[in-house]
């Protein structure tokens, strides 16, 4: 189905918004990347070839970008994105079972990151600068040092429940 | 605000001001507000301390001079992280460590208004059990001497009066009087090298990016960090944002650049939000912006966030990513200095570096030259992270020895643990041994043994640690963060961490040590950036120095640290065992067999080392052996 120029404009009101505040220049696509990731949790495809035609850029150049960088996803994330810092400090202070507790607690088998309700993504990451708590993990950014196997257990059992409750 | 500080005599009399208006401030209580201490909760403690004492101004009279006011303030970092969080009392000069929002009441009832000590929140030694409750006294600190930390933990970061009441500001004022070749000039004759790893003197890059006669040239500020296990320069730019900005204004004014960049990783929001605080503060006092100070000099300073890629702190990525490119780098020459941001000439550097500028420009060189060692003056940040007793940020004058920063500083090994190794200077680094304890640590002694200050990150590693896994670690990494532009760096790394998990799963065999040597220095040879040709690093250092080690695990089929899944022998403790069957119920291969009440017995043989059985003994009776 071909959507209009302007009932596309419409549709991407939010993505506009944000073209416009950062302005069209190439240099400001990171940014703008970055916003409209915050606001749908994730960059769907027929967005970023949106971008591409609005910031006057070709689709391999935002392509490009979007998958370059490791903070964009292509793919819906959870409503949950668990972080497991895996930098050199956390690494020799035992994040991996750490890591190993949650994928378990919250059901992720295999390549999977995100859980099927798309309550939990869980992933890894090189470094939160927040060593000398090591093994750090974050929860939405909210920072937890010093994880034990049991300690993220028991933080995950309370975000369930509150989950449950809602 | 209002206020304008448009010339020296306003900024000398905004400082008098702040000064006095701090002066005031009888106590000042400050809560460690950097990533750590938060993360521990230190936000929900200031509000408390700030709600505790609001009323009790005139009560408080122990200070002969009587109190005028308490001052409850967030600072950044104070570097103790493990500790955190950390409270700290002025002008007493008392820290409290693992303050909870419980112990809010008595640090007011006992400390604040009767001026004494509370033993059970000081910091305790964990080998000599001591109590240290001054802060400069705890050995953590004592061994320590801070200029680029000099105001982390001490001021509010997001209160710029209380930086212009440390000097702030000064140094650019002093820069402003003097021509663009005497500001380099001081810089070279410091003999200050960058901080970002590399270690090229500062000052000579200033005066390449000085020489280019173009009219638009730019400097930025490199705060990408992507360094695992380091995070001093988060720390300088949570907890003193206004001596970055400053460093980078005189680089400005020094090498003919208007424009400033501050490029910061997207995994430091805090840093983004202090910088952010930061430069609009300073463009309300008109410290940034047109004519500054009155002069000609005109400087705005714009933040650029990254998006995750660790190839994106080499300086030729970096500004391909501030491009809004994929962070590829590219091969120099052409330098920056000569052709960076947008083909204009651009000085490029890390944010310690910076930091470092504004006290040289008041102190002076010799005063620089002082501190380190002949080649390398001055200080430098570790974080000193792992297996330590006292993991944190630390400041020391460089040519300590490595000795001296773990014991002495770091407060050796946790646990009463062996040590195994040290990791320094990150992916790029190297691991260095026991041996090498005496080693002094500077740019030059460093790389002769085939390691790196690196940005320096300091990961201590005790004897439960295996160094082959930590090797494979390091390339898993490197391999990840590849940006694949060249084919040695792409290839390569990709056949050495396959070698390394070969050898980590116990199917390695004694040719691939010889291979992964091979390859390691083909892609040390051939890559294009600084990541591939430093990629190989820790593993031709771990081969180095823990060959035995590999050799253990390809020949004898062992992890000597009882670290790698596939090489782990099990058995069962029969003093623990209390014959309960649980685990050879789990044993989907019937590996464990005995009778109830006795010790089993565990068929090595059989073993395929599931786990299953210790995640099932409820007494911890199935162990490594
Ligand atoms: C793969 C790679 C990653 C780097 N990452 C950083 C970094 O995170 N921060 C930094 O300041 N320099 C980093 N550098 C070094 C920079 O390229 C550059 O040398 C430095 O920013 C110059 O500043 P300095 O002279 O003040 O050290 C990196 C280099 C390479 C090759
Ligand atoms: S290594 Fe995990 S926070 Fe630095």
């Amino acid at each position: 189905m071909a959507l209009t120029m302007s009932a596309l404009q419409r549709k991407f009101e939010k993505v506009n918004e944000i073209i416009e505040k950062y302005g069209k220049k190439k240099s400001s696509l990171i940014a703008i990347l970055q916003e409209i990731q915050e606001e749908y949790r994730y960059l769907p495809e027929e967005i970023l070839t949106y971008v591409a035609t609005a910031m006057d850029l070709s689709p391999a150049t935002v392509f490009g970008v979007a998958t370059f960088y490791a903070q964009f996803s292509l793919e819906p994330k959870g409503k949950y994105i668990i972080r497991v810092c895996d930098g050199t400090a956390c690494h020799v202070r035992g994040s991996m079972p750490v890591y190993n507790a949650i994928r378990k607690k919250v059901g992720l088998k295999g390549d999977r990151k995100t859980t099927d309700d798309l309550n939990f993504t869980v992933e890894t990451v090189s470094c939160l600068g927040a060593c000398g708590l090591a093994p750090v993990v974050t929860i939405n950014d909210k920072v937890y040092g010093q994880m034990t196997p049991e300690a993220i257990e028991l933080i995950l059992d309370q975000l369930m429940k509150e989950e449950d409750g809602q | 605000m209002g206020l304008k500080i448009d010339s020296k005599k306003a900024l000398d009399a905004a400082k008098e001001k702040a000064r006095q208006r701090m002066e005031n401030e009888t106590i000042r209580i400050l809560i460690c507000a950097g990533t750590g201490c938060v993360a521990s909760g230190s936000l929900d403690i200031a509000a408390a301390l700030k709600e505790a004492t609001k009323d009790i101004k005139a009560e408080v009279t122990f200070i002969e001079d009587g109190c005028k006011s308490i001052a409850v303030k967030t600072s950044g970092c104070h570097g103790f992280c493990a500790m955190g969080p950390l409270v700290r009392i002025e002008p007493l000069g008392v820290l409290y460590t693992k303050v909870t929002v419980d112990d809010v009441e008595e640090i007011v009832e006992t400390t604040i208004k009767k001026g004494e000590i509370i033993e059970r929140l000081a910091y305790k030694h964990p080998v000599s059990g001591e109590i240290y409750p001054i802060e400069k006294e705890i050995p953590f600190y004592k061994n320590q001497t801070r200029i680029g930390l000099m105001n982390c933990g001490v001021i509010d970061p997001e209160d710029l009066e209380e930086y212009l009441a440390r000097d702030g500001y000064q140094a650019i004022a002093k820069a402003l009087t003097m021509s663009q070749q005497e500001v380099v000039d001081i810089i070279k004759a410091s003999g200050l090298r960058g901080r970002g790893g590399g270690g090229f003197p500062t000052g000579l890059k200033w005066q390449f990016a000085l020489d280019e006669e173009r009219e638009q040239k730019y400097v930025i500020c490199n705060g990408d960090e992507g360094d695992p296990g380091a995070f001093m320069d988060r720390s300088i730019m949570e907890g003193d944002p206004h001596k970055v900005i400053e460093g980078l204004m005189i680089a400005g004014y020094a090498t003919g650049a208007d424009t400033g960049y501050i490029y910061v990783r997207a995994e430091y929001p805090l840093a983004v939000k202090r910088l952010k605080k930061a430069i609009s503060d300073a463009q309300a006092y008109g410290l940034l912006g047109e004519n500054i100070l009155g002069t000609d000099f005109s400087f705005k300073v714009i933040i650029k966030e990254g998006a995750g890629a660790f190839v994106c702190g080499e300086e030729t990525a970096l500004m391909a990513s501030i491009e809004g490119e994929r962070g590829m780098p590219r091969p120099k020459p052409p330098f920056p200095a000569q052709r960076g941001l947008w083909g204009c000439p651009t000085t490029i550097n890390n944010v310690e570096t910076l930091a470092n500028v504004p006290n040289i420009i008041l102190k002076g060189a010799d005063w620089f030259r002082k501190l380190g060692t002949e080649n390398s003056p001055g200080t430098k940040t570790f974080a000193i992270t792992g297996d330590v007793a006292n993991t944190g940020l630390i400041e020391v004058p460089m040519g300590l020895t490595l000795r001296e920063v773990i014991y002495d500083v770091g407060g050796g090994i946790k646990d009463n643990k062996k040590f195994k190794a040290v990791q320094i200077g990150g992916p790029s680094g190297g691991c260095l041994t026991e041996e090498h304890l005496d080693l002094t640590l500077d740019f030059d002694s460093l790389s002769q043994v085939g390691a790196m200050i690196g940005s320096g990150g300091l990961v201590v590693m005790d004897e439960d640690t295996c160094i082959v896994e930590v090797a494979r670690f390091f390339m898993e990494f490197t391999q990840n963060e590849s940006c694949g532009k060249c084919v040695l760096c792409r290839e390569g790394t990709k056949r050495m961490l396959e070698i390394l998990q070969r050898i980590v799963d116990g199917k390695g065999e004694l040719k691939d040590i010889e291979k992964l040597e091979d390859i390691a220095s083909a892609v040390k040879d051939g890559s294009l950036c600084g990541l591939g040709k430093t990629a190989p690093n820790p593993v031709l250092t771990t081969l180095k120095y823990f060959r035995d080690e590999y050799i253990a695990h390809v020949v004898d089929k062992k992890c000597p640290a009882g670290i790698c899944e596939a090489l782990k022998v099990y058995g069962i403790n029969a003093d623990k065992c209390k014959g309960c069957s649980k685990c050879s119920r789990v044993c989907p291969v019937g590996a464990i067999s005995g009778e109830i009440k006795k010790p089993f017995i565990l068929d090595t043989e059989k073993c395929i080392k599931c786990g299953a059985c210790v995640e099932a003994c409820p007494f911890d009776a199935v162990e490594v052996v």
